[in-house]
């Protein structure tokens, strides 16, 4: 598969990492050059450093015949944005973005994204061991 | 009109002011604290501190009853997401977002704001307006006082609809293009249209005279 990243942080880095490792074809953009310090050498060549809520930067990073795009900066409106820009410009089959604020989660689920939200994510998990306990 | 204005900056504070002063009823959402005391002193309690693209400060702010929302803040992704909580969580009629970005302008019409107002457009269109257009572009020197030119006709000027031999440009043009084409020497004998494109060489001295003689109205 096809895949581009944005926002190489730890969850992204690390993502970019084991999809590689699987023998996807993966690509990373970071608007922010420390952030790419995180990757390992052979997958330096795969991230650019970008805007990725621009439109033109999305396709130096290769989004155009992407299968997936995954947003996980730590930014949940520059992430909403860029998953829309993926999902009704660029057509890409499957998008998911990351969205703290679990408001704004539920209402970007009720148009259509594919949202995740840890902080619900982890109070789940929470709740669960709690109650187990 | 009840109206939320996103962002306290110079847009959001002055466009505050003066809806306030057209009676309209105006809630300012903004986050930095120093801004949200400065706009209460000076137009009263209007201010919110808060995020705007937060559904809770939209709530806070009476986002359900707001005739129009208004974002003026410079984070394109800050308006777009603002707009579409507004519009698909309070139902506002009618959301207007600034971009920063020329492009946003299509996508964010595309995402459901109902005006987008591209700030680098409207600049630049207003500075286009001040410049004279851009008749003649200097390629290279050919030698010590002959220039190769690129001359482009703006529809109405002076030869308009004469044989390039019979004006001051006879045997200096190399290459004429009309539309997509380029058009088969003799040149001498083709008649200068609007819009044409023509590589001449001419006297660098002469050429202020040449032009006035050719393009002038």
């Amino acid at each position: 598969m096809k895949i581009v990243i944005m926002g190489c942080g730890r969850v992204g880095a690390q993502l970019a990492i084991l999809l590689h490792q699987e023998g996807h074809n993966v690509s990373i953009v970071d608007i922010n050059p420390t952030a790419l310090e995180r990757l390992p050498e052979d997958l330096l060549d795969m991230a650019i450093v970008d805007d990725g809520t621009d439109e033109e930067a999305l396709k130096r990073a290769g989004i155009e015949g992407s299968d997936a795009f995954v947003v996980v900066t730590d930014n949940d409106n520059r992430n909403v944005m860029a998953a829309q820009i993926a999902k009704h410009r660029f057509n890409i089959p499957r998008v998911i973005c990351r969205i703290y604020d679990p408001q704004r989660s539920e209402l970007y689920k009720s148009l259509g994204l594919e949202a995740l939200s840890p902080t619900t994510i982890f109070i789940q998990l929470l709740k669960k061991k709690i109650v187990q306990s | 009109m009840y109206i939320i204005i996103i962002g306290g900056g110079k847009v959001g504070y002055y466009l505050a002011r003066q809806l306030l002063a057209e009676n309209h009823e105006v809630s300012v959402i903004e986050k930095d604290e120093r801004k949200v005391n400065w706009i209460e002193e000076k137009l009263g309690s209007i201010a919110i501190s808060g995020d705007g693209s937060d559904a809770l400060a939209q709530e806070r702010a009476g986002a359900e009853r707001a005739d129009l929302l208004i974002a003026t803040t410079n984070d394109d992704e800050d308006n777009l997401v603002s707009c579409q909580i507004a519009k698909y969580k309070f139902n506002t009629p009618r959301t207007i977002s600034l971009s920063n970005n020329p492009q946003n302008e299509f996508l964010f019409d595309l995402l459901g704001v109902d005006v987008t107002l591209s700030t680098t457009n409207l600049i630049l269109e207003h500075i286009e307006e001040e410049i004279p257009p851009h008749l003649l572009t200097r390629l290279t020197t050919v030698e010590a006082d002959t220039e190769l030119v690129e001359i482009e006709l703006p529809s109405s000027f002076k030869a308009r609809g004469k044989k390039i031999k019979e004006t001051p440009l006879k045997d200096s043009v190399c290459l004429i293009v009309r539309g997509e084409k380029k058009l088969v020497p003799p040149l001498n004998e083709f008649r200068l249209e609007p819009h044409d494109r023509l590589i001449a060489t001419v006297n660098t001295k002469k050429e202020e005279e040449l032009f006035s003689l050719v393009l002038g109205e």
